[in-house]
């Protein structure tokens, strides 16, 4: 039992810090950077590849620095705290670990050296209108044809769509019922193939996503990502790496969202006093903590059991750490908005960018309703995990 | 970072539960398991056996019965016992008289008591709160006046928890009235409940028990070799003997065995055409409280292991321990309370015994009658050890720099 960073741990903490931290500390700045392309700075995404955190995740024999998660987290959280918007979770968190797991070594050869230099970028076409938050209720679909497969089918709120270089889409294959586990295959596709349409948006965090269309989009056989019918597993090992990450993502945003609270309580003035002399106000800044380091504590629990080899135990583990993380993002989101007061409800003071990301983080992946489902479907949480 | 238990440890684990439940009387594990009380006997009994193995006090320094265990090691421990509903040994003896005495007594002081202590041939309370001195304790008005070998002890205590079973006293009472601070002039006093003057009161709970009484001392003479550590530097073992009470106060074992219990007994509450467990808001509630303990284990579990030099240097986590942990075992009792449901109206008197052949409660299930006792009861946990908001004062101050 040791929860102290290792010493290569440490460094990567400190040397993304240094990167992204001065990178967003202004938000005029930050307003300049989501005007570009994508959304986000291409000279900090070399930056970033230069600093080999786009190859944090894959193995060595695939050029990259053998990382797990919780070589993410230390990432994700200087990226929450930063409110960085470069489209890590999408490329890397997500589009990195499908080449990781499901690449063969052909794919993982072409597609692996370009992610961790900065040119390729992968976005994860997976949310369709009717699923909500499951995620084997897949419609889309792809059928046999000459020389491979037509896709058909649409994706919502693709996590910076518009900007990736190749998309992994999920497809129903077989003939199973349209929420089935089984069945459902993925497929890493060129975003510019005939017969993909994207329409870009702005997200409400200052991020970028897309809505994507296949329209008789034809891919090789070669494009199938993982086996045949069995993405679905796939999908859920990658996604519970994700929640793994946003955790982490949300925990930095909540550090940095208490500390400019505690920060405004000390220097803001009303009565003749700074106002973090009032018992009331220090009580919640009380609250809000407790709640952050209840979320740090599960943070750390769902980087442990990401990868975690028992399905019920790694299902109810990471359910259990967004419920957690969602209960005291919607705290500490709220509470440092009311506390700061008129400021914190305006776009040019960093509190209400937080609270937006946070809220945002709430219903990535699955809301709290959803993984309670999930973790009183495995049965007990302090038995399973 | 690496957040398993070690082999070794999971061993350690598997010993010292394997110890509870071979070792300590199922009767008594059963009885505080389904929320009854357990007597003095049984209590005594179990401490004893603990102590034959060396596993009554472990914390403690090994030359005088530790066992020179690892911060996690201790925590395993702790856990384990709790799940498996052995009484704890008594805490106002393990943990706070007894490290006092070995970090502020004198050599006789350790030889006599400290034994003692361990095996439990005395029980001993605690004489700190008073009628005007709650969570303001340094406002005590209690005094101990010197008079050639005696000090003279007179005033009251109050919330003295199982006063009616001790033997012993430990108290703090203020030998220098004129002192510049209201915490200078405090001296820490262990008392022999038997000395003439010294009378118990107990006072009747909202559950039905005399759990806690009031101590009067009228013109007690106990002998200045009973003083633990300097005159008037009493507030010093206060002090010490707080920080030590932070340690278990989570009671994260403790809220575990009671969900297990409920997840138990609601599969066999009826409701409807099933169980109260097919019940989807009840199930969610208790999955609710669930999470919540999960993360304050791993909380705990942080604070232990950045303790594993033994420095007991503050750690910013470990005062949230016993906000969350007092909250959820509250929420524990609330859906214990609910799942009784109208029956827990029915009151088992427990100064009647039932009579042989009867059933063991008037009305209901037989184990719906300690879910409002209890319930009531654990109102006491967020306002014992220093309330909740008293903690959201020092977390404010110490850790947020208020």
């Amino acid at each position: 039992m040791d929860f102290e960073y290792s010493d290569e741990q440490r460094m990567l903490k400190d040397s993304v810090d240094r990167l992204i931290g001065p990178a967003y500390d202004d938000l005029v700045r930050r307003r300049e950077t989501q005007k570009q392309p994508g959304g986000f700075s291409a000279e900090l995404w070399s930056k970033y590849a230069e600093l080999g955190l786009l190859a944090v995740n894959f193995s060595e024999e695939d050029g990259g620095f053998g990382g797990g998660p919780v070589e993410t987290m230390v990432v994700m959280e200087a990226i929450g705290r930063g409110l960085a918007l470069e489209p890590y979770l999408a490329t890397v968190v997500f589009g990195g670990n499908f080449l990781r797991l499901g690449g063969t070594a052909e794919q993982r050869a072409q597609t692996i050296p370009a992610v961790a230099d900065g040119s390729l970028k992968l976005a994860f076409a997976h949310v369709e209108r009717q699923a909500r938050y499951d995620l084997f209720d897949v419609r889309t679909h792809a059928r046999k044809s000459a020389g491979g497969y037509t896709i058909e089918g649409d994706k919502s709120v693709v996590v910076h769509g518009d900007s990736a270089d190749k998309l992994i889409v999920s497809a129903r294959t077989s003939s199973a019922s349209q929420r089935d586990r089984h069945g459902i295959t993925l497929f890493l596709v060129d975003a510019d193939t005939p017969g993909i349409s994207r329409r870009d948006f702005p997200t409400q965090d200052g991020q970028r996503g897309a809505s994507v269309s296949f329209g008789s989009v034809v891919v090789p056989d070669t494009a199938i990502l993982g086996t045949l019918d069995h993405g679905g597993e796939l999908i859920e090992q990658v996604t519970d790496i994700a929640i793994a990450a946003v955790c982490a993502e949300a925990v930095g945003a909540m550090t940095a969202l208490h500390a400019l609270t505690l920060d405004y309580l000390k220097t803001r003035r009303q009565f003749g006093v700074p106002i973090g002399s009032f018992q009331a106000l220090q009580h919640k800044a009380v609250d809000m903590f407790t709640a952050l380091e209840q979320a740090r504590s599960m943070e750390y629990y769902a980087a442990m059991m990401a990868t975690a080899p028992s399905h019920t135990a790694r299902r109810a583990a990471i359910s259990a750490a967004k419920v957690q993380i969602n209960n005291s993002a919607r705290f500490v989101g709220q509470t440092a908005v009311q506390l700061h007061g008129g400021i914190g409800v305006t776009m040019e003071y960093r509190a209400g960018h937080y609270f937006k990301r946070l809220t945002m983080i709430e219903s990535l992946l699955g809301d709290t309703d959803h993984h309670m489902r999930q973790i009183d479907s495995i049965g007990s949480l302090l038995e399973a995990a | 970072m690496d957040l398993r238990f070690t082999p070794e440890e999971v061993a350690f684990r598997d010993e010292m539960r394997s110890f509870f439940r071979n070792n300590i009387p199922a009767s008594t594990r059963e009885r505080l398991g389904a929320g009854r009380h357990v007597g003095r006997e049984a209590w005594v009994e179990s401490q004893q056996i603990l102590n034959r193995a060396g596993l009554a006090v472990p914390h403690w320094p090994v030359q005088y019965g530790g066992r020179g265990w690892s911060p996690i090691q201790l925590f395993i421990y702790n856990e384990e016992m709790l799940k498996e509903n052995v009484p704890a040994p008594l805490p106002f003896g393990t943990h706070m008289v007894g490290p006092v005495i070995i970090a502020f007594g004198t050599e006789e002081q350790k030889a006599h008591y400290l034994p003692r202590i361990a095996n439990m041939d005395d029980w001993w309370c605690q004489g700190f709160s008073e009628p005007g001195a709650g969570s303001d304790l340094a406002s005590l008005k209690t005094r101990a006046v010197r008079d050639g070998d005696h000090y003279v002890i007179n005033g009251q205590k109050t919330w003295t928890t199982l006063a009616q079973w001790a033997n012993w006293i430990f108290v703090l009472a203020r030998t220098n009235p004129e002192a510049r601070k209201p915490q200078e002039g405090i001296s820490f006093i262990l008392v022999d409940m038997k000395t003439p003057g010294v009378t118990v009161r107990p006072i009747q709970l909202i559950d039905g028990e005399a759990e806690v009484n009031e101590v009067w001392f009228d013109d007690v003479r106990v002998p200045v070799a009973n003083l633990v550590g300097e005159e008037n530097r009493g507030w010093d073992c206060a002090k010490f003997l707080l920080g030590n009470e932070r340690s278990n106060i989570a009671r994260i074992g403790a809220s575990k065995s009671r969900l297990k219990r409920i997840r138990e007994l609601a599969r066999q509450v009826p409701a409807g055409d099933g169980a109260l467990w097919d019940d989807m808001g009840f199930r969610r509630r208790v999955n609710a409280v669930e999470v919540e303990l999960k993360a304050l284990e791993m909380t705990q579990l942080r604070v232990v292991a950045a303790d594993r030099d033994h420095s007991n240097k503050p750690n910013p986590a470990s005062s949230i321990l016993k906000i969350k942990g007092s909250e959820i075992q509250q929420a524990t009792t609330e859906l214990a309370l609910e799942m009784a449901g109208p029956f827990a109206l029915a009151y088992h008197d427990a100064e009647h015994d039932i009579p042989e052949g009867a059933n063991d409660l008037p009305d209901g299930f037989g184990w719906a009658d300690t879910a409002a006792p209890e319930y009531f009861n654990y109102r006491k946990v967020s306002i014992y050890g220093g309330s909740n908001e008293i903690q959201r004062n020092i977390i404010a101050k110490m850790v947020l720099g208020f």
